[in-house]
């Protein structure tokens, strides 16, 4: 039988059965609405990753050279291990800084965490301290709204100055000039020099409560009593040569850590390259756990269209002993059941799809979740609607093809 | 009445002697020693125990017996819905006795045109529809399906009503529709199970008047009925009783013997 002529039948079954379509269309519908809704989402954080977060957070064009490495799935193991590592002290960051010495990079100290932040008669907050070097400002491309930044001179004196965040000065000094007042972190009180342009949020985190301070000061003492170093920041001037630099970086380390070549490497190298790539294997595992669920819901829908199906051969019984009658082969009656029963889950699947970009995009809306629908989604959800339609048709489809034409025509 | 051919009893006699091989191109049935055998619940039913039956192209048979004669099993051994267990089944030089579902599929499609008591048109479908029906089967392509299907409905006289549905159709049109769709397929015979069952004696008399004009332009058509009367508007006879043939006579012989009047029509 051709098949525009069954798809055809298909449709003209559906349309005279409408309430009875629509529901056996509901199980299909709903799997595939989750399923676009949830890729969509995922495929959104992973956009926005690669775009946003891998620039905002680790910079252009830059790595990190640490004891522990950033943005990685480390296992127990693992961790034990990196806990037995050397600590960065500035012997090694001055190696780090030697190597690339003369080169086109550029590197800083930087330490972090959080810290309350203080101004009397504001109730305090918590804010991302970080204590560096004065090129830090350049490598992370700030924009100095108001003020100025710190000076290598007075990274050198060690003098308590403090660059905030744009949110840092709205909410301590709403109104006020923020320039010259005192912010006192973790009880260490520090002058406000400077304010950087807001820089927006990740993932619903602001990246405005921030408060950069030179490293000489005691806040970077409180952060590190043990007197060493976070990670040094290295940024090179292209993407290129990006991985020069880290090599540069592998070689001094390990030469001044006396490392063998058959010695793994006892610090870490970690770009934005590393952290996309874990984001990567994190994005497979979200979409992996975040399709379990509606799957399930196109097994239900797959056996309420094989039910469907299975009422449909025995309501036609006789419409498929004429057709035998009339010369119809076993594969002309498969056919037919099987391509209504993948029109049935194709329309729901289509209807699906049409429910999950909107709950993509009314999630999107709702919460600071983003959402991107990938095209390849929509062509999955046919593909899984046909699937989910044949694999339900099969059963009740070689059932009809293997009836008796005279069973079926004496059939009342 | 125009003379349609009729074998003779010599000639049938020949054509069942020589089993095993084709029978000449002249025959369109030729059944050699069929049996066939139900098990109802462990207990056997011989429904046929050796039926001898040869058609020649042309003629146009009734088979005729009471119900449990074996009539049904025979139609439905004839029109390839089932097979014999045992014996040969020539039909159009070709042996379907032993052919399994698909094969036999192609030859229902290709030789066979059926025509029930029950119409068994499709509901959903316009006639037009109905009549494609064979000629979707058989892969002929969609624009000369509708050509072909129009034609046969114009040859019934439903030209007019090709897009109504059966339920919108008297009984006498419907089965004019089932017999074009029979027909669509030139089929090697028209193979119809109680045509008239279902419909009153005027309408009967119309769809026999069909049958005639059918057996007159040379059709080769098999009816099976258990009525007499419609039984002796065909040319020959054959009667059935217990699964073995009691008779095959001429429309002359058969009128003769049960005192009927010759059909007018």
């Amino acid at each position: 039988m051709p098949f525009f002529e069954a798809v055809r039948l298909a449709l003209e079954t559906i349309r005279v059965q409408k309430l009875k379509s629509f529901f056996t269309l509901t199980g299909v519908m709903i799997g595939v609405m989750f399923l676009i809704a949830v890729v969509s989402i995922v495929e959104g954080m992973a956009d926005y990753v690669e775009n946003d977060f891998a620039a905002k957070i680790i910079g252009t064009n830059t790595f990190y050279v640490s004891r522990a490495p950033d943005f990685q799935d480390i296992s127990d193991e693992e961790w034990r291990r990196i806990q037995r590592r050397p600590r960065f002290y500035p012997p090694a960051a001055q190696v780090v800084r030697e190597a690339l010495a003369g080169g086109p990079f550029r590197s800083a100290i930087e330490n972090g965490n959080f810290s309350p932040a203080v101004v009397p008669g504001i109730r305090p907050r918590s804010v991302q301290a970080v204590a560096t070097e004065a090129n830090y400002f350049d490598i992370k491309q700030y924009e100095i709204a108001q003020g100025r930044a710190f000076t290598t001179q007075e990274v050198a004196l060690g003098t308590r100055v403090v660059v905030v965040g744009s949110e840092v000065a709205s909410y301590y000094y709403a109104g006020l000039d923020p320039l010259g007042r005192e912010l006192r972190i973790s009880g260490i009180p520090y002058t406000i020099i400077g304010v950087i342009a807001p820089q927006g949020s990740v993932f619903g985190f602001s990246l405005d409560r921030l408060a950069v301070v030179p490293y000489t000061t005691p806040l970077s003492r409180l952060m590190r009593p043990r007197g060493d170093v976070e990670k040094i920041i290295v940024q090179a001037p292209t993407r290129e040569i990006l991985a020069d630099g880290e090599e540069l970086v592998r070689g001094a380390l390990r030469g001044f850590r006396g490392l063998g070549p058959a010695e793994e490497d006892d610090f870490a190298i970690s770009s934005s390259e590393s952290a996309l790539s874990f984001f990567d294997e994190l994005k497979g595992k979200l979409v992996l756990f975040g399709t379990a669920l509606p799957a399930i819901g196109l097994i239900v829908g797959a056996l309420v269209i094989m039910n469907i199906m299975l009422v449909a051969v025995a309501e036609r019984t006789r419409e498929i002993g004429v057709r035998k009658a009339l010369g119809a082969r076993r594969r002309d009656i498969i056919a037919q059941f099987l391509v209504e029963a993948s029109t049935l889950s194709i329309i729901g699947a289509m209807i699906g799809a049409l429910l999950g970009i909107l709950l993509a995009k009314l999630i999107a809306a709702v919460t600071p979740l983003p959402a991107s629908v990938a095209p390849w989604s929509l062509v999955a959800a046919l593909v899984v609607g046909a699937g989910v339609g044949i694999a339900a048709g099969i059963y009740p489809a070689s059932r009809a093809s293997r009836l008796d034409p005279i069973t079926a025509l004496r059939q009342e | 009445m125009t003379a349609t051919p009729v074998s003779t009893a010599a000639e049938r006699q020949a054509v069942m002697q020589a089993a095993g091989s084709a029978p000449g191109p002249e025959w369109v049935i030729v059944t050699r020693g069929i049996k066939r055998e139900y098990d109802m619940g462990g207990e056997i039913v011989r429904a046929l125990r050796g039926v001898d039956v040869a058609v020649k192209r042309n003629e146009y048979v009734a088979i005729m017996g009471p119900s449990g004669s074996g009539k049904s099993t025979l139609m439905n051994i004839v029109g390839c819905l089932d097979t014999p267990n045992d014996g040969e089944y020539w039909l159009n030089g070709q042996l379907v006795s032993q052919m399994k579902d698909d094969a036999l599929a192609r030859v229902r499609n290709k030789e066979i045109g059926f025509v029930f008591q029950t119409f068994n048109l499709l509901p959903r479908a316009t006639a037009l529809a109905n009549v494609e029906l064979p000629l979707v089967y058989a892969g002929v392509p969609a624009a000369e399906r509708k050509r072909r299907a129009t034609e046969a409905l114009e040859k019934v006289q439903l030209g007019q009503r090709m897009h109504h549905r059966p339920n919108e159709l008297s009984g006498g049109q419907r089965q004019r529709v089932a017999i074009a769709r029979a027909l669509v397929n030139d089929p090697s015979i028209l193979l119809a199970d109680e045509p008239t069952g279902n419909l009153d004696s005027q309408t009967s008399q119309e769809i026999m008047r069909v049958f005639e004009h059918l057996a007159d332009t040379g059709q080769t058509v098999i009816m099976v009925t258990h009525e007499p009367d419609i039984a002796s508007h065909a040319r020959r006879v054959v009667v059935l009783r217990d699964g073995t043939i009691a008779s095959d006579e001429t429309q002359t012989e058969f009128v003769t013997r049960l005192g009927l009047t010759a059909p007018v029509l």
